[in-house]
């Protein structure tokens, strides 16, 4: 409990240095004027946000062939994260589209997939308050977690062949991109605030699904005497 | 082989099913009349605009009959007690899936098609000279909706609030396959008739890709 108190409020120091650095150390977009400083945030959620679902990915196909509760406990903890960072995504987005395009959303490729993503993990979620007994609802929440992030490539395709206006990469795009190097410190120190973020909520939500899990286990033993 | 004829013999069962009843046909071909009626209540559309949103709305109707249709199809087993007797009776479980998505997309294409023609009349949409390719785009695509929605039937089937459940899972996996289809056939229904290639290849990767993740996880999905 100390322990994660401590790592808590460490994280918290450098979120707070982080954001003070991208508001007054990295100097103000040329065109955008103040309200890219929302980016440092956006970006590093949504990379945030993919890891956590590249995570349940593995989790989910681990838990099909090995059937350890482990595994599935560390499906559904980084899925309830990813959302968590997936909704900080959702939200930013439009705050920053609605004065530098003039409207709050556009069904555009990037914009569209992160909402289909959205959507798939929130499905992922209610089949598996709908499935009671944990072995079934472990398995068949697993696969279709499977079946739902092989459908991302396929999304992804699919809409940027029907419609692009999101912004074209900035960091690791084609020439001509880059970033001024203040702007850059500050984006890697957020990525890497937001990455210790990532684990200490997935750290604390794995921990109380495994918690659940012996309290599950206690009750039926005390049914069964 | 003997994937093959277990196969034959299991679509037999679920054409017989299917075909002594009609049940899903009936129900399905009067539910998207329905949505064309009530397309054209809360729209309005005149003739081009009829023609603009044709394509998206045959689809959006053939998705949601699509969602209402698939829903038995593993119910019915749990219903009746026959998922063991069936499980049993075949080596490779992928048979089962093999043979209720064949009839799934049959299903589907049967009524896709019975539908056309009122579709046609309905919005004027002239589509006696693109018959062929539309033929192909109405089987990728009920292919495409066949395949997750056959796997997802079966874990629905396992779930509470069955029936709400399907639709949550299917149509967001659905995505690529209503972006293409629908894209396409808007290609294919406009003043210069083309044929997508694009919008086809995405389609027989969709499909590619779930008939593959099916065939490697589908055991998995029948265990009790």
């Amino acid at each position: 409990m100390v322990k994660s108190i401590f790592k808590a409020t460490i994280l918290f120091v450098l979120i707070a240095v982080t954001a003070y650095l991208a508001f007054y150390y990295a100097p103000i977009e040329k065109s955008m004027g103040v309200i890219q400083k929302i980016f440092y945030l956006h970006i590093a959620s949504a990379f945030s946000a993919f890891v956590a679902f590249g995570i349940c990915f593995y989790a989910n196909l681990r838990y099909v062939f090995t059937r350890r509760p482990k595994s599935d406990w560390l499906g559904v903890s980084a899925a309830e994260v990813g959302l968590a960072f997936i909704s900080v995504v959702l939200i930013t987005g439009p705050i920053w589209a609605h004065p530098v395009w003039g409207i709050y959303w556009t069904w555009d490729a990037r914009l569209t997939l992160t909402f289909v993503l959205g959507l798939l993990y929130v499905s992922y979620l209610l089949l598996r308050s709908m499935i009671e007994e944990p072995d079934k609802r472990a398995l068949l929440s697993a696969l279709f977690g499977i079946f739902a992030f092989l459908d991302v490539p396929l999304v992804y395709f699919s809409i940027r062949w029907w419609r692009t206006q999101h912004p074209q990469p900035v960091i690791l795009g084609g020439p001509g991109s880059g970033l001024e190097p203040r702007m850059r410190i500050s984006y890697l120190l957020m990525w890497g605030a937001l990455t210790g973020l990532l684990i200490l909520l997935l750290n604390a939500r794995y921990k109380l699904e495994a918690l659940r899990a012996s309290v599950e286990q206690l009750r039926r033993e005390a049914e069964v005497r | 082989m003997e994937l093959l004829s277990n196969t034959a013999v299991l679509l037999g069962k679920e054409l017989r099913t299917e075909f002594r009843s009609r049940e899903l046909l009936t129900t399905t071909v009067v539910f998207v009349l329905l949505i064309f009626m009530l397309f054209s209540i809360t729209f309005h559309p005149t003739t081009s605009e009829s023609q603009q949103f044709g394509p998206g709305l045959l689809w959006v109707a053939f998705l949601f009959a699509a969602s209402l249709m698939l829903q038995p199809c593993f119910l019915r087993e749990q219903t009746n007690d026959t998922l063991s007797a069936l499980r049993l009776s075949v080596g490779d479980p992928f048979a089962i899936f093999f043979a209720k998505l064949t009839a799934n997309t049959f299903f589907l294409l049967l009524m896709e098609l019975l539908m056309l023609p009122f579709f046609a009349g309905f919005f004027n949409v002239h589509i006696l000279s693109v018959l062929p390719q539309l033929f192909l785009v109405l089987f990728l695509g009920s292919l495409g909706i066949a395949i997750p929605g056959t796997a997802f039937s079966a874990i629905s089937a396992q779930a509470r609030m069955r029936e709400l459940m399907l639709p949550l899972l299917l149509l967001p996996v659905l995505t690529p396959i209503l972006i293409a289809t629908t894209d396409v056939t808007a290609g294919l229904l406009g003043a210069e008739p083309s044929l997508n290639f694009a919008g086809l290849g995405i389609m027989i990767g969709f499909d590619v890709v779930f008939l593959t993740a099916l065939w490697l996880f589908g055991e998995y999905l029948l265990e009790e």
